[in-house]
């Protein structure tokens, strides 16, 4: 006979001192581990519940401004500084640590209707409704010196935008035309125009960087090579574009922030169907800023209130507002991708948080590693309708909330229409036009 | 040729093999320097031996960075083909190992491969479950998940070797019936810890006892009928509490922890803490004959007397649900541990099971003929052992159509049943209890030859193998006595879910992680992972709805329209030519589709018509037309 029989030596289980941690044998056997995928389900449901208790996105509001706030600027070097620009012509710096202003300028009569930071952050340049643009110092003025700009450029228009080159020392401003300056000279090397409308907002291609996107009033988005001094197409739409916004990972993408409260992703490539449409907003959108990650971009809006959507979803994932916030008039993604700034109406700019339930500061690796199995786990659950109601659940502001009911009956109803009339009409005669292709009128090139 | 190389490499530098040949000089003086330890690339013995042109090859061959075609197949599927066997030669052909930097040889070259039955047992997508209509985009995420799940179910079957303890067994010598080994013998035979585990309790005076273990396998509760209750440390004999209560004692549960016992008394069902104190007296619940605590759900299941199957939620003290199972009084239950269904027995000999979210049986098997008179279920929830008046005593298989698999008559029949975690089967008859032992873990038990008989000094009235020790406790007439079993118990427990050598502290840590991942008692149903497959069925009513709303189809091909092509190539006529062309092809596949099922469907109904149900086939069947 030949017998063995278990027979555990308690040493090898058990501590052997209280200083040390407790000894914890693991075995992976499915047999000994049963309803796993309930149990994984409970915890999903479990961390969505905290993902949604947790969610406190607002972090601070930096007071100050006399005015509403116009336009804000990342610095490029630094993340903890901001720029804003207001509508009574004041600038202020912003420091994001402090949450003061650190510096006050006088820089304009009227708005100051664009702001951007030269890309070696020693300067920034302003333009405003005084028909000037300013290059300023972004060190303040030393002791017992006046607060002056570096150079003063007078133009014979007023200039609705301003950006800054990447690379190069040339900035493009708009206004009734789009020109492209030489930070020495005080008359732009080209000027380039496609109608005569006056035009919004001028951004430079982050990435193919003799590109650039301008918006103007007459519903067209036209895209310029700055190497061609011509326009190179342009794309109109139903309603007005405010802004637009590049992706700063994929050279050929951008946003635009439409006034017919959707937001069109378009491929430069191909601009007759955008390559999605963002539904969400009730009222104009007026700001649009990317991630740094270009997966997702933040839009500000007349509504008040702010939404993040992902790329590549029509719908948004998180919407942010307050009691006090006004119309958001700008906003931008912070160059850590952790942050986000919007300036509104009533004075404030406001910092909130890109993740609503985020925890900030240094993590333990055993709350990093929670986190991350939390994450897959909310991830691998997402699509069961319990864990998918609690996640999109969010609160809304009376008015925003009412409206959207209401362009919800709007839309059931255009609907509803249109098939009554495809089907009482020949077939083929109401053709289907989808959703993305219904609000482009025409490329041209 | 790589055979050769790799026997070529295999021989040692010899000392003497530094002196070249003089015919070998010339090309000597072209070789680069080399370190004394790196290995002379053509052995003069060699070379002697292998004409001149193969040599040149050779060296070729060494140049070259030493991957063999094989490996990168073994690199995709991290599964060996074949069980693992130690290296032969033949499967050396394909390792020739790689030779580092110093030159030392890596003899076990590429990742250590995994025996199939390891990984498969860690395997969770089911392959087979294929996802019809699924898009692209679909179908390429689906690849990715099930690539991770090899990869992941590879890697835990690697750890296997980490675990520390082997499983213990008892053979006989040749011809030696491992039956008829008593316990007086093996107990002499083990060491003295394992001896200690071996004891009787003679409690004769409180009659017949049921008797469980708490899910570590530390502690153990007793009733006997004549309402003695104890609970003690079984490993130290520690007694933690001993009440009578003054009342038949039907039946005794540990509810998820050692801390509270639930014991069904003549009238009502009562919750008692460690020490001895009733904390709960739950009259809803009354004439209670049989008790099982699900412990994933938190959840205590009675069967009563009255013919009914509560379910009672112990972290929240509510009542669940009590379902009427409508079959008369109810004193056979068994939980099945891997879904947490209750199987019920019948006095019409079948056995139905149950859940809480279903107000009918979940599935009815008739079993056997006369009552039921016991019913066990192992802990991969794949066997299910029952035994009825008749005598019998048979094994189902409860995957797909419960089918049986083996049966047995036993001269007095079985009373009482019970599975070990390693899926030996124990069942008492009178007062002999026989144990019966399969091929190894997840096989059936065979039921023609005992693996250990032993009789008691009473008759049995309850059975349970304890967890993560080799030892069978019953209960009987005369008392408690705790058999050992060699090779019963899963010899390696995990410390997060059942830790046997837990602290206070830790079950306070463990006890709170449970309760907050307590499952949900609408969630037991037969197939505890239908939660994570795709919901086909609502997907595609989602799908017809959304087509109704709309009135066309988002997701429909678009009809083809052919591209125009060069100047003065696309006549309208070719257009039209080139869009019947498509469309003929198309209608083509579809008709042969239709003519092909309906092909299938005129063998499937003559199949039916010439085999008659119930009569053997007979030679002359080739006859028939």
């Amino acid at each position: 006979m030949k017998v063995k029989m278990l027979s555990r030596n308690p040493d090898n289980y058990v501590r052997e001192t209280k200083l040390d941690i407790q000894r914890v044998p693991r075995n992976y056997d499915p047999t000994l581990h049963p309803f796993e995928v309930p149990r994984e389900y409970v915890r999903a449901l479990n961390a969505t519940k905290l993902e949604r208790v947790f969610a406190k996105p607002f972090l601070a509001s930096l007071d100050g401004h006399r005015d509403g706030v116009n336009c804000l600027a990342k610095h490029p070097k630094s993340l903890a500084t901001v720029l804003s620009g207001a509508c009574d012509g004041e600038v202020r710096i912003w420091n994001l640590t402090k949450r003061k202003c650190i510096r006050t300028i006088q820089a304009h009569e009227g708005f100051v209707r664009g702001i951007c930071t030269r890309f070696c952050g020693t300067s920034f340049f302003t333009t405003g409704d005084d028909k000037t643009v300013k290059q300023w110092k972004m060190d303040g003025p030393g002791y017992g010196e006046e607060e002056e700009p570096l150079h003063t450029v007078l133009g014979k228009t007023v200039y609705t935008g301003i950006d800054h080159h990447w690379k190069e020392a040339v900035f493009a401003t708009c206004g009734q035309q789009v020109d492209i300056w030489d930070e020495q000279r005080t008359s732009p090397i080209c000027s380039m125009t496609w109608g005569f409308d006056s035009i919004s907002s001028v951004k430079f291609n982050p990435i193919e960087t003799f590109l650039l996107g301008s918006c103007a009033s007459d519903r067209n988005i036209v895209l310029y090579d700055m190497r061609q001094a011509t326009p190179l197409k342009k794309v109109i739409l139903d309603m007005r574009t405010n802004t637009i916004c590049w992706n700063p990972m994929e050279a050929f993408i951008f946003t635009a922030a439409n006034e017919d409260y959707n937001l069109y992703t378009f491929d430069m490539r191909a601009l007759d169907t955008p390559v999605m449409v963002h539904m969400d907003h009730v009222s104009a959108v007026l700001d649009v800023d990317y991630s740094p990650t270009g997966k997702e971009f933040v839009s500000a809006s007349f509504d008040k209130s702010i939404r993040i959507f992902p790329v590549d979803k029509s719908r948004s994932r998180e919407v942010y507002h307050t009691k006090r916030m006004q119309h958001v008039i700008c906003v931008k993604w912070t160059s850590d991708s952790k942050y986000i700034m919007c300036g509104s109406d009533e004075m404030n700019i406001r910092l909130w948080k890109a993740n609503a339930s985020e925890k900030l500061g240094v993590l333990t690796s055993r709350e990093k590693a929670a986190k991350d199995y939390n994450q897959k786990l909310k991830e691998k659950f997402q699509h069961h309708p319990q864990i998918k109601r609690i996640s999109r659940h969010r609160h809304l502001p009376k008015s925003i909330y009412s409206q959207i009911q209401e362009q919800r009956i709007m839309k059931e109803a255009r609907r509803r229409k249109e098939v009554n009339r495809r089907k009482h009409s020949k077939p083929g005669s109401v053709p289907i036009v989808s959703e993305k292709k219904k609000h482009i009128v025409a490329v041209v090139k | 040729m790589d055979h050769q190389l790799v026997g070529l490499m295999e021989t040692a530098p010899k000392p003497g093999g530094d002196v070249p040949h003089k015919k070998n000089k010339l090309q000597s003086k072209r070789k680069k320097p080399r370190r004394y330890w790196e290995e002379e690339e053509t052995s003069p013995t060699a070379a002697g031996a292998s004409p001149g042109p193969s040599r040149s090859k050779k060296r070729k061959q060494e140049l070259r960075p030493r991957r063999p075609k094989n490996t990168h197949i073994q690199k995709k599927s991290r599964i060996s083909k074949k069980p693992q066997v130690p290296r032969k030669s033949g499967e050396r052909r394909n390792l020739v190992p790689q030779r580092t930097l110093s030159g030392a040889q890596d003899p076990f070259p590429g990742p250590a491969p995994v025996p199939v039955e390891a990984a498969l047992k860690f395997r969770r997508i089911d392959k087979s479950k294929k996802l019809l209509h699924s898009k692209s985009k679909t179908r390429s995420r689906l690849e990715v998940a099930d690539a991770e799940e090899e990869e992941t179910s590879v890697r835990a079957a690697r750890s296997e070797l980490l675990l520390a303890e082997e499983p213990g067994f008892l053979e006989g010598d040749d011809g030696e019936d491992t039956a008829k080994i008593r316990q007086a013998d093996i107990v002499e035979a083990v060491d003295i810890a394992s001896a200690a585990k071996h004891f009787d309790l003679n409690l004769r005076q409180f009659g017949p006892y049921r008797l469980n273990y708490s899910r570590t396998g530390r502690h153990l509760a007793f009733g006997g009928r004549r309402g003695h209750v104890a609970a003690l440390d079984w490993v130290t004999k520690k007694l933690m509490c001993e009440i009578n209560v003054i009342e038949a004692v039907r039946d005794i549960r540990f509810l998820h922890s050692e801390a509270l016992l639930s014991v069904a008394q003549n009238r009502w069902l009562h919750i008692y803490d460690n020490q001895g104190i009733e904390l709960h007296c739950i009259r809803r619940c009354d004439r209670i004959t049989r008790l099982e605590f699900l412990p994933f759900h938190f959840l205590l299941a009675t069967a009563s007397e009255t013919g009914f199957l509560t379910y009672l939620d112990v972290s929240v003290g509510k009542i669940v649900t009590a379902l009427n199972a409508r079959a008369g009084r109810l004193d056979v239950m068994t939980q099945n541990p891997y879904n947490a269904v209750i199987h019920l027995g019948h006095s019409n000999g079948t056995v139905s099971l149950w859940s809480p979210a279903v107000k009918e049986p979940l599935a009815k098997i008739l079993c056997h003929r006369g009552g039921v008179r016991a019913v066990a279920v192992d802990s991969t929830g794949t066997y299910m052992a029952t035994s009825g008046l008749d005598h019998q005593l048979k094994i189902f298989d409860l995957r797909g159509m419960f089918q049986p698999l083996s049966a047995r008559t036993l001269p007095q029949g079985a009373g009482h049943l019970a599975f070990s975690q390693r899926g030996l089967l124990a069942a008492g008859m009178g007062d002999v209890v026989n144990i019966w032992a399969g091929q190894g873990k997840g096989s059936p038990p065979s039921l023609e030859q005992p693996y250990l008989t032993h009789r008691l000094s009473g008759h049995v009235h309850g059975l349970q193998f304890c967890p993560f020790e080799d030892v069978l406790g019953v209960g009987h007439n005369g008392g408690i006595t705790s058999m050992l079993v060699p090779g019963a118990a899963e010899p390696n427990f995990d410390g997060l879910e059942n830790n046997p050598y837990r602290s206070r502290k830790q079950r306070q840590e463990w006890e709170v992680k449970a309760l907050l991942e307590k499952v949900p008692a609408e969630l037991i149903c037969l197939d505890p992972r239908a939660l994570a497959e795709v919901d086909v069925v609502t997907l595609e009513q989602e799908k017809k709805e959304r087509i109704e709303r709309l009135g066309y189809d988002p997701e429909a091909k678009a009809p083809f329209q052919p591209k125009p092509k060069q100047k003065g190539r696309s006549s309208t006529a070719s257009l039209v030519k080139r869009k019947r062309k498509v469309m003929d092809k198309e209608h083509r596949v579809r008709t042969l589709d239709k003519v092909r099922q309906s092909l299938e469907q005129q063998q499937h109904d003559q199949e039916k018509k010439t085999k008659p149900t119930g009569t053997r086939p007979s030679a002359l069947d080739r006859f028939v037309r």
